[in-house]
């Protein structure tokens, strides 16, 4: 037994650095995981608060390039309301039936205080979180086009996961022939995604427009995510190569609106009392 | 507590202030980031004992992980250069050795024996992040394009402020 003790005494530095790197590893797999801890990153008010400020002097210099966009929304905004007004009217449509889907999806905006495009695994930090209803899970959108979800929530911050996270996958359709795919980022250029799981007999066209998918439980379906760049076949093998440009610029994010789908919790559970555990 | 460990204590603060406020802001061309805070464990006196760098090391590391929302990853480096670093120290002795309490900086040993020192192990540190981080071996080629960016970027800063701000030959 003193033998052992020795043993580990001589070699207690070894073993420091066993234990600590066991420790870390640990740290990085349990961070992995989706809905992890929840204080040990930028979602902590201390360290949101920091980011902030510094957010706040970096905002100077792209206030030009956040009006340009935030109007350009506006005006397509206020194009799709008149557009909707019309149909209301023509169709006499005065008297919605069912409200609930109507009124489904909610929306919480929400002002970006940290974000990275560079790293392999990139997340956004927003300054809205518990209080304004957001809860871990939801889908963030800027623009209308697809940004991430919600991974971790505190009183007032959430981290979001951005679509630039080698971990984060989109279930998603090409609008023109609706075949399904999963658009998953490659970690390197930070305006390029993949497009994944396309099988041989479609067709793809350069130019194809990517959005959102109705099968998955977060984004609403028909949200915008980018454009086919370019795409490749090989020899034998059972789905395509394609490359998606996105349309929106990750680099220069401001302001996102986390959606809040009314009916989630319910389509949750009616396919868990049909698929059961097994999801 | 000692004079010298009132500064180390500071410069722990100033060097994760700087990381994660400024620092963190300065990408070239998407692939070459600065990690200075490795300077912290690299400048440390070297008889230090390799206990304490490596705790030392997880710490930094730690609060760095925190702002980059990468729990674990920078610890993880930290610690395996906080291990390595004495080894190395004692590999590249110069002739007649090093003399008590000597700090290892450019003042005391020179230009040249400083970049042998620091250019590995910062090498070590950004290879072990970049492919912790892409977990695996999928992206080597460009995660070793990053860690050359990286290491360039990092040397220079650290080389530049060696210049810049006064340094002690020994505590």
């Amino acid at each position: 037994m003193e033998r052992l003790f020795n043993f580990v005494y001589r070699y207690r530095a070894f073993f420091t650095l066993l234990s600590l790197e066991i420790f870390c590893v640990w740290l990085i797999i349990q961070n992995n995981q989706y809905q992890s801890t929840k204080y040990f990153n930028s979602s902590n008010r201390l360290v949101a608060q920091m980011n902030e400020a510094s957010q706040n002097v970096r905002n100077y210099f792209y206030l030009a390039n956040i009006n340009s966009s935030l109007a350009e929304e506006n005006s397509l905004l206020r194009k799709k309301l008149e557009k909707s007004e019309r149909t209301v009217q023509f169709f006499n449509l005065k008297q919605i039936k069912d409200s609930a889907q109507f009124t489904q999806f909610d929306y919480v905006s929400a002002k970006v205080v940290n974000n990275t495009t560079k790293y392999y695994k990139n997340f956004i930090t927003i300054n809205r979180g518990a209080d304004a209803g957001i809860e871990a899970g939801m889908a963030a959108i800027s623009e209308g086009k697809v940004v991430g979800k919600v991974k971790s929530v505190t009183n007032h911050y959430a981290v979001l996961i951005s679509l630039l996270n080698l971990d984060e996958q989109v279930s998603c359709m090409i609008k023109r022939s609706g075949y399904f795919g999963t658009v998953q980022w490659d970690g390197i250029n930070s305006s390029v995604v993949s497009l994944k799981y396309i099988p041989r007999h479609v067709h793809p066209v350069v130019g194809d427009s990517i959005v959102t998918s109705a099968y998955n439980a977060i984004f609403p379906e028909g949200i915008f995510i980018g454009k086919i760049k370019e795409f490749n076949l090989k020899d034998e093998a059972p789905f395509y190569d394609i490359k998606v440009t996105l349309g929106l610029d990750f680099a220069n994010l401001a302001f996102v609106d986390v959606i809040k789908s009314r009916l989630k919790k319910e389509r949750d559970s009616v396919e868990q009392i049909t698929f059961g555990e097994s999801r | 507590m000692t004079r010298e460990g009132i500064i180390q204590f500071i410069s722990f603060f100033l060097y994760a202030i700087v990381q994660v406020l400024l620092l963190k802001n300065l990408v070239f061309f998407n692939t070459g980031f600065c990690f200075l805070y490795v300077a912290f464990i690299l400048l440390l006196p070297i008889e230090t004992n390799p206990m304490l760098l490596m705790f030392l090391g997880f710490a930094i590391g730690f609060i760095v992980d925190i702002f980059y929302n990468s729990l674990g990853l920078h610890a993880l480096s930290m610690v395996l250069v906080g291990y390595l670093r004495n080894y190395w120290l004692g590999v590249i002795t110069p002739q007649g050795g090093y003399d008590a309490g000597n700090l290892p900086n450019v003042k005391s040993h020179g230009l040249q024996w400083f970049l042998v020192y620091t250019m590995p192990l910062i090498f070590v540190h950004h290879l072990t992040l970049f492919l912790v981080e892409s977990a695996g071996f999928g992206l080597f080629w460009y995660s070793m394009l990053k860690t050359i960016a990286s290491l360039s970027f990092t040397m220079t800063l650290i080389v530049v402020l060696q210049y810049l701000v006064p340094q002690r030959k020994r505590i």
